[in-house]
């Protein structure tokens, strides 16, 4: 056997930390590995909603690909009836907790899936430039405005898109496809300054 | 050579700045700003490479994109050369490398001019009359000849080293060229405040204007103008502009592809710069100022070096400051002849005589020729040249009633010519717009758009200065207009420019030559001669579709951008029909041959693809296994020791799984979360199994099928709550499951309180398999209850593992006892690494998916889509006793119902054992009853799975065979290229047929 270790790839398999570890800030773009969040997918009859948002501590939005936000919290609009609710630093057991007993006897479905995806932050004056090379939706601040999310793809992943400020964007990306879309971006980002 | 066919002054080129290049390893120098072809012709070079056929030595035609004949390989290592490339392109840099093609041994004696010679045994169509001979020529003569003569570039000989990006871009109103129209058209839509993308393939935006002289608009001389205008446009935010930038396709719902050359012209790129850039344009609306393209005169050997077309001669002239000869003959049908002659007489360039088609030239531009004292010819044509490697003389004769009067030569070494102008409709047609055909400009241009776009200018036959300006403007404030409302302010152009009319001609000039040995060109690129698609015509082809097929006029890299209307024209003359019935062929993208680099943009190498990796990964990395693709997944698949080989690696694990512990990665499997009060109901639906009474905390295997009856997933059920499922599916088919229910739920099932909740990356799984499992997972578990007594097999429980939270499957793919550990991905290694050290005192051994597939064909399990290929119902496989025959209803149960569902003589899983226990057959070998009757031999089944079981001792194998359980016993044979394999037909499960190993 040879000594570099068989990865499955010809290519070095490199782990999502490190990647942030090395990345560079740059005029143009940066990239930033978000820490981790509890992430609850919500999904529900109307009864449901309104004591959902209660016990979550803000008002789901109804309006379509748009997200609130209250203090750390987020709740993003991904479908008439889903939303994901997002709550960074947070354990997600007792909001569980918290929710499960607003909604009882609600039809609604409540699932953990803090650690299905990650969380990756494009911000700078390039941002939907980079963001662009993969993402095909429009990204001119008129036709993706700050407080608007949608799921999309970004090259040959999915991804979950939301502008926070004119020049922030957030990534939710499932696990797996993290370092691909990083390595991307990283890419997407070369000779923006 | 410092250039002796450059003007002392004039042109945009910047004098400052030489820049020095090879051409086919001999040194030139030219300026900044030059093309590869302009600086050529600075230095006295034509003949720039040999053409497709016949080998003829061949010039630059034009200056642009339409060009031909002056295909050249660029790059200064085989990592960067690009073949094919235009030298009326390439702008040249510092160390530029340049080479000719389709030449060998050089440019000057070519070895394949032989075919020149031969022309008279290569007709048209002589590709397609080769297949008519003996089909053997084809194979050994034809082929290997003409794959040997033919083509213009070679393919580079190492991988591509630059970099290639793409980029998704949306406008309000994207301009196609930037000449006056789409200046105009950008100017008026920017004004309404539209976000507008200008793009323009050349390096300079500017189009015709780069050339002009004399021209004034709004009193400015015309650059001027353009200088004024371009900064203008760069001021405004919402403006972009592309220059070097060629839209290429025109796809549907106004998707425009566009190619940016951003680096290559630069003699050291800025190594975070991509080379080029690929941009899929989305525009509200589209304007398309392509402009229009000269079109040549089709006259006996029109293809010698030194031939050119007279506007392309003007730019050289004005825009590069490049006399493209000493002496020159000029052929027009129109008066851009004319301006081309006082242009180039301006720069010294003697104009030995203007051989005019027409009867009576008139005019501004024929009386300034004739006040200039340059010698004008009415009715008169060319009708040959001479010179071997660059134009020596042309023969000229006057047209008379009836015949061509007597030939006089007259000596020089350029001849220019003019048929007049084609709008470029390439786009416009690609967007399947609908062309009409202009008696009056003998043209067609754009008709009934299908696309939201709008032509303008010279490319919908508006050739003249102002009315371009004014046309564009008003189409570009229209688009805005029709983009997002607002309306620009209303503006006009006062300009001063020459008129050129709208004469022209189409097809061949008459000549009298003897027709077998005259070569007048229609399709430069691909040698087609006007001689060639008489021919075509006389062997009796009509469509314009066909004769293009036929005769491959306008089928080269050029797409026919010089050719395609005269060959139109002689057409039309051979069949006596006017033009607008035998039609026009249909443009097809890319515009101009496109690098495979920027279709790849990134994915290439490891950004190829996405490889998907399990939280365990790293670890399996450290531990030296071998992985292979499950989809996009990366699974390990053996985890081998110093020395050993596969099959030794693999035994060795099954033996530790069999009689100890064995540790697995199921990390990948597809899972998902059902949730909701009509969740057991939902379930029911979907699966043939019965769930209503499955008590929480308990497991089911359960089966899914496609609406045809047919196996289409299956998996493990564990019910957490009474509304709360947690689906595991195969990995391979997790994304295809997740859609299958989501479309029954939201098609057929919007009553139901029920949601579907993806968690297969939610969770890191891993398998603790063997009789040791309980004693090495006992010590790591808090929170619940594990003991035999407690959690039986087939059962699932929360708590916590390794102090993380977990819900734990009892549950077994291998036979043995075993769990299945679901925690948070992120936990998953460090939980992964506390059974590991727990399971040291057994011997532990991790395995992978090699040897998991040992193991359950051992016991018979099948895997979907290795035993099952989409036409195995759940009885086929074993399954019937999943399948809730009480239930109301499930998808697929309709078609179970089928009588040939349930056919005795379908195919049926079995066990196949080897006569010979050492013989290991081969997946997918077929199965026959007797190896011995006549061929074909009827097959009656085939291997699914093979496999050496170490427990065993022997080869088992898994087998789909026609009426296979009623042969069990019976001897089959499997013929191989080696010899018949004889096998007998068993129960499928090998090993532990009573299943007494899971509660140990």
């Amino acid at each position: 056997m040879s000594d570099t270790p068989n990865t499955g790839t010809p290519y070095p398999i490199v782990p999502l930390e490190a990647l942030a570890a090395a990345s560079r800030p740059g005029v143009g773009a940066s990239l930033r590995l978000l820490p981790a969040a509890a992430r609850l997918a919500f999904r529900g009859r109307e009864a449901a909603i309104g004591p959902a948002g209660a016990a979550f501590g803000l008002e789901l939005p109804r309006t379509a690909c748009r997200f609130a936000a209250a203090g750390t919290r987020a709740a993003l609009w991904l479908g008439p009836d889903e939303w994901i609710l997002l709550a960074p630093g947070e354990s997600p057991a007792p909001l569980v907790e918290t929710l499960e007993a607003a909604l009882a006897g609600l039809p609604h479905a409540l699932v953990d899936v803090s650690s299905r995806s990650v969380g990756i932050e494009v911000s700078g004056p390039r941002a939907a430039f980079v963001l662009n090379q993969g993402c095909p939706l429009d990204l001119a601040l008129e036709a993706f405005p700050v407080g608007m999310c949608t799921r999309t793809v970004f090259a040959k992943a999915e991804i979950v898109l939301r502008r926070t400020a004119t020049d922030i964007f957030l990534i939710d990306v499932w696990r797996s496809f993290a370092p691909y879309i990083w390595q991307l971006l990283e890419e997407a980002r070369r000779g923006t300054g | 050579m410092s250039g002796a066919f450059r003007t002392p002054t004039g042109g945009r080129i910047d004098r400052l700045h030489p820049v020095s290049f090879t051409f086919d390893g001999r040194h030139y120098s030219g300026f900044r700003g030059d093309t590869l072809a302009s600086a050529l012709i600075a230095n006295g070079v034509h003949l720039v490479g040999r053409s497709f056929k016949y080998h003829r030595p061949r010039g630059i035609i034009s200056a642009g994109s339409d060009e031909p004949n002056a295909l050249v390989g660029v790059g200064r290592d085989e990592a960067h050369f690009t073949p094919n490339l235009r030298a009326t392109q390439v702008e040249i840099h510092e160390g530029l490398k340049a080479e000719s093609q389709n030449r060998w041994p050089s440019l000057a004696f070519d070895a394949g001019a032989i075919n020149d010679l031969a022309s008279p045994l290569l007709p048209s169509g002589f590709y397609y009359k080769t297949f008519m001979w003996p089909a053997k020529a084809w194979t050994t003569f034809y082929e290997p000849k003409i794959r040997a003569m033919a083509g213009l570039g070679r393919a580079p000989e190492a991988p591509d080293a630059d970099r290639y990006s793409q980029h998704y871009a949306h406008c309000d109103v994207l301009v196609v060229g930037a000449g006056p129209a789409g200046l105009a058209a950008a100017l008026a839509a920017a004004a309404t405040g539209a976000r507008v993308i200008l793009c323009d393939e050349q390096a300079e935006m500017g189009g015709s204007l780069l050339a002009s002289t004399r021209s004034l608009i709004d009193d400015l001389p015309a650059q001027k103008w353009l200088a004024e205008t371009l900064a203008t446009l760069a001021a405004q935010e919402n403006v972009t502009l592309l220059p070097r930038t060629t839209a290429f396709g025109y796809f549907p719902h106004n998707m425009i592809a566009l190619a940016e050359r951003v680096s290559d012209h630069l003699a050291v790129p800025d190594p975070e710069l991509p080379r080029e850039r690929l941009w899929q344009v989305r525009a509200k609306e589209v304007v398309l100022a392509t402009g229009a393209l000269e079109r040549p005169l089709v006259f006996p050997d029109n293809d010698r070096p030194g031939v050119m077309l007279a506007d392309s001669a003007r730019t050289y002239v004005n825009r590069y400051g490049a006399r493209p000869g000493k002496r020159a003959v000029v052929f027009t049908a129109c008066d851009a002849g004319y301006r081309a002659a006082l242009n180039l007489a301006a720069v010294g360039v003697e104009i030995a005589a203007i051989a005019d088609l027409r009867p009576s030239p008139s005019g501004e531009l024929a009386s300034r020729a004739l006040a200039a004292g340059i010698e004008v010819r009415p009715r008169t044509v060319v009708t040959g040249t001479s010179g071997r490697l660059r134009v020596t003389g042309a023969t000229l004769a006057r047209l008379g009633p009836h015949d061509l009067g007597p030939a006089q030569k007259v000596d020089c070494d350029l001849v220019l010519m003019s048929g007049g102008f084609t709008p470029s409709v390439h786009l416009f047609s690609q967007s399947r717009g609908k062309l009409v055909w202009d008696e009056t400009l003998r043209c067609y241009i754009p008709g009934t758009s299908v696309e939201r776009e709008r032509s303008a200018g010279a490319s919908r036959g508006l050739f003249e200065l102002g009315e371009a300006l004014e046309d564009g403007y008003a189409r570009g404030a229209a688009a805005a207009q029709a983009a997002r409302g607002g309306s620009a302010p209303a503006r006009s152009f006062a300009t001063l420019a020459v008129r050129l009319g709208t004469d022209g001609h189409i097809g061949a000039t008459p000549h009298r030559r003897n027709p077998a040995f005259a070569k007048a060109f229609v399709d430069w690129q691909n040698d087609v001669t006007a001689k060639d698609i008489k021919l075509a015509t006389r062997e009796g082809f009509r469509s314009i579709e066909h004769i293009k097929r036929y005769t491959t006029t306008g089928m080269a890299t050029d797409q026919g951008k010089t050719s395609n209307m005269n060959a139109l024209g002689i057409v039309s003359e051979a069949l006596k029909t006017p033009v607008p019935q035998i039609g026009l062929t249909t443009f097809r993208p890319p515009f101009t041959p496109t690098t495979f680099g920027i279709f790849a943009g990134a994915a290439r190498g490891e950004l190829f693809d996405p490889a998907r990796t399990t939280p365990i990964h790293g670890w399996a990395v450290e531990n030296g296994a071998l992985f292979e693709d499950v989809g996009n997944w990366k699974r390990a698949l053996v985890f081998p020791r110093e020395g050993e080989d596969l099959h030794a690696a693999v035994a060795r694990e099954c033996r530790a799984v069999r009689s100890s512990v064995g540790l697995f990665d199921a990390s990948t499997l597809g899972k998902i979360e059902i949730v909701g009060p009509d969740a057991a109901e939902f379930m029911n639906r979907i699966y043939t199994n019965a769930w209503a009474k499955l008590e929480p905390g308990r497991l089911r295997y359960g089966v899914m099928l496609r609406e045809d009856g047919f196996v289409m997933d299956d998996g493990v059920i564990g019910r957490m709550a009474p509304d709360r499922f947690h689906v595991t599916t195969t990995t391979g088919g997790a994304p295809r499951v997740l859609a299958h229910m989501e479309d029954y739920l939201q098609t057929e099932w919007p009553d139901l309180d029920v949601w579907l909740t993806s968690t297969t990356e939610q969770w890191a799984v891993i398998a603790v398999q063997g009789p040791k499992a309980r004693e090495v997972l006992a010590p790591l578990v808090e929170a619940m209850d594990i003991s035999r007594a407690a959690m039986p097999h087939m059962s699932v429980r929360t708590g916590r593992v390794a102090g993380v939270p977990a819900r734990v499957f009892s549950v077994s793919f291998t036979g043995e006892l075993g769990f299945e550990v679901n925690v948070p991905a992120e936990h998953g290694r460090a939980v992964w690494e506390a059974i590991h050290a727990s399971g040291q005192k057994f011997g532990i051994t991790p395995y992978g998916t090699e040897t998991m597939h040992v193991l359950r064909a051992e016991k018979g399990y099948i895997i979907v889509g290795q035993e099952t290929d989409g036409t195995a119902t759940p009885d086929d496989v074993n399954l019937g006793w999943a399948v809730g025959k009480a239930k109301k209803d499930f998808v697929g149960k309709r078609s179970l119902a089928r009588a040939s569902m349930s056919a005795p003589d379908r195919k049926q899983l079995v066990g196949l054992l080897t006569v010979d226990p050492g013989v290991v057959l081969e997946e997918g070998a077929q199965i026959v009853a007797d190896p011995n009757v006549p061929v074909p031999v009827p097959m009656i089944g085939h291997v699914t799975s093979s496999y050496r079981s170490a427990v065993l001792g022997r080869s088992i194998a898994l087998a789909m065979i026609k009426g296979g359980r009623a042969r069990i016993g019976s001897r089959l044979f499997v013929p191989m290229p080696a010899g018949v394999i004889e096998v007998e037909v068993a129960e499928p499960v090998f090993y532990d047929p009573k299943g007494e190993r899971f509660d140990v």
